[in-house]
């Protein structure tokens, strides 16, 4: 994948396929300390122990399932190749929490890309599950949540057009102002 | 960041069109593929192109949805149409600046662009 943001969206998929309700996406951007770190984390259905020691091997979830496939092996690549590694918690009827973490200035560290795109692309394909989504770079936060949003529209829904348009704009504005690029 | 009493406004306009959407089952279903292959072939900007089209557009009777692996990973981005009575139009290999003259020829005039279709590709 050419960008990040791609990466977690093909792992939010994972957690609407999941059955999820609630998917909390974080990303966390710290220079200092060099690491860039992102989690997607579902109340959906959640994983065995058997499926989860399996989960992160193409060649034994694609047959198995069609929830995944190379999406995890995909990102978990990414991660490794940049220093990092991917951690992956379930409990069965629990949730998901898919963990990346990348050492930040590494070479083959993708950029993270466009996180209102995949913002808006998840909404639009979902727009009944409820998404919280923080973005910490360097100390600073940017918080959206589509509760709040569910309570000033009163049952418009979330997929109307010119709603979508005012979440990426919300999304790209309050991501300039904590300087994600 | 944006206000949340401009969501507001917008919530007010919108409100009376939403209805009108709710009544259409009838309308045009535009489906992209979005899965791992779809979204590492660049279905993401397809759909988001497809999305502010039809929003600029304001073409009320239009859903577009998204759909998991179609099966054809090499031809992905793939965007299947659906017009009520037609068969489905199955576009391969889409890209962000293929999606304007779609909604134009397609959806809008109700021909589609046989070129972007999967019976125009050479195997």
């Amino acid at each position: 994948m050419k960008e990040l943001s791609l990466h977690i969206l093909d792992i939010i998929q994972n957690s609407v396929n999941a059955g999820a309700s609630i998917i909390e996406i974080e990303i966390e951007e710290e220079e200092k300390e060099d690491i860039f770190r992102f989690s997607v984390k579902d109340n959906g259905c959640g994983m065995s122990a058997d499926f989860l020691r399996k989960v992160k091997d193409p060649f034994t979830t694609t047959r198995t399932t069609r929830k995944t496939g190379l999406g995890i092996p995909l990102l978990e690549a990414a991660a490794v190749q940049c220093g990092g590694r991917l951690d992956i918690v379930s409990e069965p009827g629990k949730g998901t929490a898919v963990t990346a973490v990348f050492q930040n200035s590494h070479i083959d560290r993708a950029p993270l890309g466009d996180m209102a795109q995949t913002m808006v692309t998840v909404i639009s394909g979902s727009p009944e599950i409820d998404f919280l989504y923080t973005h910490i770079k360097n100390g600073q936060s940017f918080v959206f949540q589509t509760e709040d949003l569910r309570r000033v529209l009163q049952g418009v829904p979330l997929d109307t057009p010119e709603i979508i348009g005012w979440i990426e704009e919300a999304v790209r504005e309050g991501l300039a102002e904590i300087q994600v690029k | 960041m944006k206000s949340l009493a401009e969501l507001q406004e917008i919530r007010n306009k919108v409100l009376g069109q939403v209805n009108l959407r709710k009544e259409r089952e009838d309308g045009i279903r535009v489906v992209v593929g979005m899965a791992t292959c779809g979204i590492a072939a660049g279905a993401r900007p397809v759909l988001n192109a497809f999305l502010s089209e039809i929003g600029k557009r304001e073409l009320k009777d239009v859903m577009v949805t998204q759909t998991g692996c179609i099966g054809m990973c090499r031809l992905e981005p793939i965007v299947e149409i659906y017009m009520p009575g037609e068969e489905k139009v199955t576009y391969v290999k889409m890209t962000e600046d293929k999606v304007a003259r779609v909604v134009a020829e397609h959806i809008v005039n109700k021909q589609p662009v046989v070129e972007y279709t999967i019976g125009a590709v050479k195997d």
